[in-house]
């Protein structure tokens, strides 16, 4: 080992001298985490407990002539074997995802992506259950994949969704924003007009804890417990009532300790149903958690974005328009979880920071043999998407100006006299004083000293680069009336709880899931609001504070106007904007739950 | 087959299958669940332990080649209803959010300052350099360790001199 | 996390124990050290054996690092920690601290071995580089003797050794002279990575003339590649940057690599050429740093 010199030690600022926002604040679940004395979902052991483990398809695009499960159920270990036949004789092949799509929960005629659950096998350990896969024998024919958004609408790419009615092409959906006509008109006059090919790639958020459950259902009383590695426990707990014909208040979504989340952990995946249903099957309580290579093979991602950016500004540097083309890979089921009504989140946020004339997006979503999800990261909020493509393309913009980047922006950033300020694309900014702030940071960062740097730098021959980049974060997701869920119509905007006249407990919860919420919790809470039945959306990044909080002061100043919200068990209030698909139309509410689309 | 280890000072003898790895006898078959795994690959550290004294990939190890071994894992750092300097400095530097890389940071951590007691920052990256965090970005990690650097001599000169910390 | 299939386990007491277990449980059984190459193998199912043979135990008898006048010899348990940390072997090879600050990470290398990493003969691997650079040879041992091969001997194909059925790696003897220093380059997609390509290069000098000197790649071939028309161009001149140049592109043209996900054929060769242009030139500035 290379003998170092100690340095002298840094100094330490005992917390409670600290400034607040400065780390003052101790967490209250750190006492439990440094001892080891977390509780995440594979500590948990239940009597009796059982194992599963999931069979996933090799192939990404391929159809099962045959699945025989002889030999696994023939291990001395194992308990039952599952196919997806045997799931569609109970209707529970299919289920919903937050996107007002299904996905298969074991694949019944095709398997539509590598990693595709196929079959799952419930045993005594998980040693057992791995060994058991093995003896599961798949007959696959393989289709020709489509992995590529562009090759996906192409005339002859094989029809991926084929379990759709009347479905002949790829296509997802369409969406736009923004005025066409109006940022033509300005692109058509324009001094000067920059494009760029932008792929935003598949990101994967990793979260250190992969995901899983332990469901325990108990037959007597035909009541489910899941523990479950969950940042949406309310809306799972509403789709597992979907699917599994059980009534909300008789399953208990519990989330505990979550190992990071980032969106990986918002989607409802296959092989927590599985679980549920091996609980159902077995009577017992039954675990499973993914190994990281299912993990990263199948679940829920981000980004996935091909975009064609283009920029119109004068010959000054005074941007007057940004239009956009984009494809969008949704992967082989739309699993996006998009609390808002856009299927394409925020991305109308590219407009960005600036004043601009016009603005228009033209959006492609295509479905493509690919892991369903797109939900990681704020994914579905897709402000990453927007932003890279915004300040991407004013970078290029600066390059064919030959302006520096920086000083580009400046000459475009709204003023504080323009807000509130309503985008090109409906969005409402609330406030801000964006000079300063860029200013701020330029000086803070030593950008005059940096420019000069990279100018030496290359007069040597080195390369040196300077980022820049200036954002507006979307938080909180603005009003209620942008939200919605395809799945059930949750009451007003995000984690607000529905209310009754009922014992006054603040009922708004969101999961900690390691950025210390349950600290910020009782500063935040009202001491008076009232509640049943807690509803929440997710916790997700940036806007827990924001949703929950609003939330728990919404729901104190509404105390005073409560009035029963009509329920019943197993009712949501299901959007369709289109027919259901055809194989779970059976489990979809009827219309006298429906809400009509409010604008 | 039969294995008789000691895990966290006390002789453990259990009937394992061969196949049966340390992070898995840990967790499931004595129920000491701080040490976490998170990967397929040796990558992650979420599962580090001491093996004689020195962390290693509790996932990478049999339990066989456990036995006739000391093993010491997170639960051991807390000595008489008292932190370790190392978990104290991880809760007052907020090296942690999620908790899930951490019993393996400071099992790490620890190992370090025993046979370093001044490391440098570079000292400490290298040290953590085979595990990852996918919450802190890392800084918060290293300031918990110099804390711990820092406060251990406190710690130390206070128990010389009869008094509590 | 993934998990091993069933097998069976031994614990050898001696290095006599192992050959007889080996040679009892046959084709089927492995011998298992650190176990960090194997047994991920085995949790991932590319591996699969009957019959595991721990040597954990045989400290004694393989894990050893002894300076002699003319060589160094190194048991085939030595952990790699115990190789990063040996301030004697660095001063006479440093190459050998080069390479195992990016081998793996700290933790895995307190318990991987230098005999599991040759043994395992994975055609990106460092330390084999490192061996071919200084012309190690490995004594193998088996129910009958033992035999001494070279490295050129050793590997006979990806993940192929000389090794038999019933032999064990106990012991490799790199050859000391005087006058030389060594480096080791390598470039990785992120740190503790296989080598995309990597360089080792020891260098020997008398009077302000290369005497000798060996280059071993890296990840650019079935196994590791020795270059012997580069220890032909090098010999009798005085270091230069066009010498450099010159081996950096033997370096290139003597190389096999294949494209895949750590990168094309093309960027190989560049890197070979490169970084073998490095290891020289590292070599060598250590060699006049030290005076000699």
């Amino acid at each position: 080992m290379t003998v170092t010199e100690p340095t002298a030690a840094p100094e330490f600022v005992d917390n409670d001298q600290k400034p607040v926002g400065h780390g003052r604040m101790l967490r209250k679940e750190d006492p439990r985490f440094v001892r080891g004395l977390g509780k995440y979902v594979d500590d948990i052991q239940l009597p009796g407990m059982l194992h599963l483990a999931i069979l996933r398809s090799p192939l990404a695009h391929a159809r099962i002539v045959s699945i025989d499960t002889t030999a696994a159920e023939a291990h001395p270990k194992v308990k039952a074997v599952v196919t997806g036949a045997a799931l569609a004789e109970q209707n529970l092949a299919w289920m919903p995802t937050l996107s007002n799509d299904v996905q298969a929960v074991l694949a019944t005629d095709k398997v539509r992506f590598q990693g595709q659950e196929v079959a799952f096998v419930v045993a005594e350990d998980r040693y057992s259950a791995r060994d058991a896969l093995e003896l599961i024998d798949v007959d696959y024919d393989p289709i020709e994949p489509v992995i590529d958004v562009r090759r996906a609408l192409a005339e002859d790419a094989p029809v991926i969704r084929d379990d759709l009615e009347n479905k002949t092409d790829n296509h997802c959906f369409d969406w736009e924003t923004g005025d066409a006509a109006a940022t033509d008109a300005v692109f058509e006059t324009a001094d000067v007009v920059v494009s760029e090919d932008i792929v935003y790639p598949r990101v994967h958020p990793a979260p250190m804890e992969t995901c899983g459950c332990v469901a325990d259902y108990e037959r007597v009383d035909g009541k489910l417990t899941l523990w479950c590695t969950s940042q949406a426990p309310h809306a799972h707990r509403t789709v597992y009532a979907l699917v599994a014909g059980l009534p909300e208040h008789k399953i208990r979504i519990i989330a505990p300790d979550i190992g990071g989340g980032f969106g990986n952990k918002v989607p409802i995946y296959p092989g927590y149903v599985c679980s549920i249903v091996a609980s159902l099957v077995t009577g017992k309580p039954v675990k499973w958690i993914e190994d990281r290579t299912e993990n990263l093979v199948s679940t829920g991602f981000a980004r996935d974005y091909v975009m064609r950016g283009e920029i119109a500004a004068t010959k000054d540097g005074k941007i007057l328009a940004i239009r956009t083309n984009v494809l969008a890979d949704h992967g082989a089921f739309n699993g996006t979880a998009a609390p808002v009504k856009y299927p394409a989140g925020f991305f109308g946020v590219f407009t960005g920071s600036y004043d601009l004339d016009a603005a228009y997006c033209k959006m492609t979503a295509v479905y493509t043999n690919k892991a369903p999800g797109g939900v990681a990261y704020a994914c579905s909020f897709r402000i990453t998407e927007a932003v890279y493509l915004v300040e991407r393309i004013v970078d290029c913009l600066a390059y064919e100006l030959d302006l520096d980047p920086a000083e580009l922006r400046l000459r475009n950033l709204l003023k504080p006299n323009q807000f509130p300020y309503e985008s090109k694309t409906g969005w409402v900014y609330d406030s801000g004083d964006y000079e300063p702030t860029m200013r701020k940071t330029m000086e803070m960062v030593g950008y005059d000293e940096l420019r000069r740097e990279q100018a030496a730098k290359r007069e040597r021959g080195e390369l040196m680069g300077i980022g820049v980049s200036f954002f507006t974060e979307a938080v909180g997701a603005g009003r209620a009336r942008t939200w919605t869920s395809s799945v059930s119509a949750w009451p007003t905007a995000a984690s607000c709880a529905s209310i009754r006249p009922a014992r006054p407990w603040s009922a708004c919860r969101s999961r900690p899931r390691g950025r210390g919420t349950r600290r910020r919790s009782p500063r935040s809470s009202p001491r008076r609001s009232g509640s049943r039945r807690p509803t929440s959306t997710s916790s997700t990044a940036t806007p827990t504070t924001p949703r929950s909080g609003s939330a728990r002061t919404g729901v104190a100043r509404r105390r005073c106007r409560v009035r029963p919200l009509p329920w019943s068990p197993g009712r949501c209030g299901t959007r369709q904007r289109s027919s259901p698909p055809a194989c779970s139309r059976s489990r979809w509410p009827t219309s006298s739950g429906s809400r009509a689309p409010s604008r | 087959m039969q294995v008789t280890l000691t895990v966290n000072g006390e002789e453990v003898t259990a009937e394992i299958e061969a196949r049966l790895l340390l992070v898995h006898f840990l967790r499931d078959h004595l129920r000491l669940t701080g040490t976490h795994w998170g990967c397929d690959t040796s990558n992650c550290g979420t599962c580090v332990v001491w093996l004689d004294g020195e962390p290693v990939k509790s996932c990478t190890v049999l339990t066989a080649m456990a036995s006739g071994h000391e093993v010491r894992t997170v639960e051991d750092l807390e000595s008489d209803g008292e932190l370790d300097p190392v978990q104290q400095g991880f809760v007052q530097c907020h090296g942690l959010q999620c908790g899930f890389c951490t019993p393996g940071m400071m099992m790490t951590a620890r190992a370090l300052l025993d046979r370093n007691p001044s490391p440098t920052e570079d000292d400490i990256r290298e040290a953590i350099s085979g595990q990852i965090c996918r919450c802190t970005g890392y800084s918060t990690i290293v300031r918990s360790v110099q804390w711990a650097a820092a406060h251990e001599s406190d710690r130390d000169s206070a128990v010389a001199a009869g008094s509590t910390p | 996390m993934q998990v091993p299939a069933p097998f069976e386990y031994e614990r050898a007491t001696s290095v006599g124990h192992a050959i007889a277990l080996m040679e009892r449980l046959g084709s089927e059984a492995r011998l298992v050290a650190g176990g960090h190459s194997l047994l991920p193998m085995m949790k991932l199912r590319l591996a699969n054996l009957e019959y595991l043979i721990d040597i954990n135990d045989l400290g004694s008898e393989l894990g050893y690092l002894i300076v002699e006048p003319d060589q160094i010899r190194i048991g085939a348990l030595t952990r790699h920690r115990d190789l990063l940390e040996s301030d004697e072997l660095a001063a006479t090879f440093p190459i050998f601290r080069d390479a195992e600050r990016v081998i793996a990470d700290p933790v895995v290398r307190n318990r991987g071995t230098l005999g599991g990493s040759l043994c395992q003969a994975d055609p990106s691997e460092d330390l084999s580089a490192v061996c071919t650079t200084l012309n190690a040879s490995c004594v193998i041992r088996g129910s009958d003797g033992e035999r001494v091969v070279t490295m050129e001997e050793f590997y006979r194909g990806p993940y192929e050794t000389a090794v038999e059925d019933g032999q064990i790696l106990t012991e490799v003897r790199i050859p000391v002279r005087s006058g030389g220093s060594s480096a080791y380059e390598k470039v990785e997609r992120r740190a503790g990575d296989w080598a995309i390509c990597s360089a080792g290069a020891a260098v020997w000098m008398d009077d302000g003339q290369i005497t000798d000197a060996r280059v071993g790649l890296a990840a650019v071939g079935p196994n590791t590649t020795g270059i012997p028309a580069i220890s032909e161009a090098l010999r009798g001149k005085p270091p230069s940057e066009e010498l450099y140049a010159q081996a950096g592109s033997l370096a290139a043209e003597h190389c096999s690599p294949t494209t895949d996900m750590r990168g094309s054929a093309d960027y190989k060769r560049h890197l070979a050429n490169e970084l073998t242009q490095r290891a020289l030139r590292r070599s060598v500035a250590r060699l006049n740093d030290e005076g000699a």
